[in-house]
């Protein structure tokens, strides 16, 4: 399946990357009753042999990833963001530990799932994972991106954690741009020099509005995609608190720990600079249509402009 | 082989004045008895792919992983030496990062069967006739995702996965009557579709003949329902709680080598 040409979930480039993926017989897809929301059912259609059900039951996947890691398969596991969470200990001590290369996907991440409600809404994900050594952490913004992030996995050296999203979006890449990209880059999607806007998921194209309204004021933001977080880009960084001495940081998760914190606690060791959070502060999400909760919980491109007018004046 | 086993885990245990020598001791006629039953392994190539993978799912027993490893000569007296000192390659808990020869980074139970269960799939997957060990202890039934694994290996036809459960009826704090009694195990992994083989996990003739017969069945995954004491050999450990996770102090390890030679 293609995604769709007006753009597309994040989840949709996980699900066509697999398939691309398919060539290398040591790919292995596990899934647990969610396939067809993570997309991974695209694989299961075409690979049944190569696909294993695991019912509803994270944390055995978790392990039986592992087992596969350790046989010489590369398994990529996907059920949503937030179950992943419920198997985190697995994942810590039966993945990371010993190193085994899982690749671990969560769907409906962020508040931007909408309507199930805070149940559904993971907003600790990025955080919870990037506290565990060796773990690349990922939150890829539109379908295309997803996809070519999802394809460099194959050869990449340690456990991942990427973090997609139900709703389409925007497309922030072509077909052609999008093959720049590298895991643990930061990605400019426009240059500026007054604030840098950080985003990552879903956020980035509310950043990408919101600095086109910035610019009508005058001011020159400054916005990249860092679809990576750990790895964090930290030379990205350091240029840009040069470039720009401010920074506000986006995204559809707390604003404890992922992110933005990941972004402040790097300039706090390196180069303190001014930062101002965009993201779900410290508050459970919940029910509500898409647009009227990224409103609610202050995390559109509204919330950007002003955190961008307040980090300014900080500088 | 088992009595040099013993003699390892009580003095590694002593020298380093912690570690788990009750259950380690419950489990080791079971080790000695699967590696001496065709486990297919290659000492001098801990990596080949086509081994045989022993997952010690219950891995504070690693005293008892640790001592087959040194009998069989895939690491050394100094190795086990060094058990739970800094840098030395036997962990607290047996790792796979650490230690050649170990299938399965444990510590945290419940998660063994489970890594089990994705090695057999993929044995299956490549067309290998690898097999699949993996031991659990009794108590360690108590968590979850140990039944989440024992419905995935029914439903996957795992025939190349086995478990030996090491059934002492002791679990950290105190028996298992008293903490969380599961009662009839082989019944347990048997209404989840695995063939069940019940022994006394201290007879190597028993032992011998149940690791032979869980081979040869092909179609379901095997469970060995071993029935062991904790503590098997030395008489002040054996039925003791006391020492599921406590080392032997001086005069102890005197007796229990006394009592071992």
């Amino acid at each position: 399946m293609s995604a769709p040409s007006s753009g597309g979930a994040s989840r949709d480039g996980y699900g066509s990357a697999l398939l691309k993926l398919s060539n290398d017989p040591r790919v292995v897809v596990l899934e647990a009753d969610l396939g067809k929301s993570t997309k991974s059912c695209l694989f299961r259609a075409e690979f049944p042999e190569r696909t294993v059900s695991m019912g509803i039951a994270e944390q055995n996947m978790m392990l039986v990833s592992a087992g596969m890691a350790s046989s010489g398969k590369i398994p990529f596991a996907s059920t949503f963001a937030i179950f992943t969470e419920r198997a985190f200990e697995q994942v810590r001590n039966g993945i990371a530990r010993p190193g085994l290369v899982v690749h671990i996907c969560g769907s409906h991440g962020g508040i931007h799932t909408g309507t199930d409600g805070s149940s559904a809404q993971s907003i600790e994900d990025l955080a919870i994972y990037r506290t565990i050594p060796n773990m690349t952490v990922m939150h890829p913004c539109d379908d295309l991106s997803a996809e070519e992030l999802t394809l460099q996995l194959l050869n990449h050296e340690k456990p991942s954690y990427t973090r997609t999203a139900r709703n389409k979006v925007p497309r922030i890449y072509n077909e052609e741009n999008v093959k720049e990209i590298k895991i643990g880059k930061g990605n400019i999607i426009k240059e500026g020099v007054d604030v840098a806007i950080i985003a990552c998921g879903v956020m980035v194209n509310e950043a990408k509005i919101a600095a086109e309204k910035l610019e009508n004021d005058g001011i020159n933001a400054c916005v990249v995609d860092m679809h990576t977080i750990k790895p964090l880009d930290g030379k990205l960084i350091d240029k840009l608190a040069e470039q720009c001495g401010c920074f506000v940081t986006v995204e559809d998760h707390s604003i404890i720990g992922g992110l933005g914190g990941s972004i402040a606690e790097y300039l706090s060791r390196n180069k303190p600079t001014p930062v101002e959070m965009v993201g779900v502060d410290d508050r459970f999400g919940e029910s509500g249509g898409t647009t009227e909760l990224m409103a609610h919980l202050n995390i559109n491109s509204d919330a950007i402009i002003n955190a961008a007018n307040a980090v300014i004046k900080r500088k | 082989m088992a009595r040099k086993c013993r003699i390892d885990i009580v003095e590694m245990v002593h020298k380093a004045g912690a570690g788990h020598p009750g259950g380690s001791l419950s489990a080791i006629d079971l080790i000695v008895g699967l590696y001496g039953t065709g486990f297919r392994f290659e000492k001098d190539n801990p990596d080949w792919q086509d081994r045989d993978r022993f997952i010690m799912s219950k891995g504070h027993a690693s005293p008892a992983v640790y001592s087959i490893l040194h009998n069989l000569g895939v690491i050394t007296k100094k190795d086990i030496d060094g058990f739970r000192t800094l840098g030395s390659i036997c962990q607290g808990h047996v790792d796979m990062k650490w230690t050649d020869g170990v299938d399965f980074s444990a510590g945290s139970l419940g998660m063994g069967l489970s890594f089990g269960l994705g090695c057999a799939i993929a044995a299956k997957m490549d067309g290998s006739e690898r097999n699949v060990w993996v031991m659990i202890g009794d108590g360690e039934t108590q968590e979850g995702q140990i039944w989440e694994a024992a419905m995935a290996a029914d439903f996957h036809k795992a025939g190349n996965l086995n478990v030996i459960i090491d059934r002492n009826r002791i679990q950290n704090d105190d028996f298992m009557e008293v903490q969380m009694e599961i009662g009839d195990i082989g019944n347990k992994f048997k209404s989840f579709g695995w063939k069940i083989i019940e022994i006394d996990g201290h007879n190597m003739s028993e032992i011998v003949d149940a690791i032979g017969e869980a081979t040869n069945e092909c179609s379901l995954p095997c469970a060995i329902v071993a029935h062991t004491i904790k503590g098997k050999g030395v008489s002040f450990m054996e039925n003791n709680p006391s020492f599921h996770g406590k080392a032997p102090n001086d005069e102890e390890l005197e007796l229990a080598l006394e009592e071992l030679s």
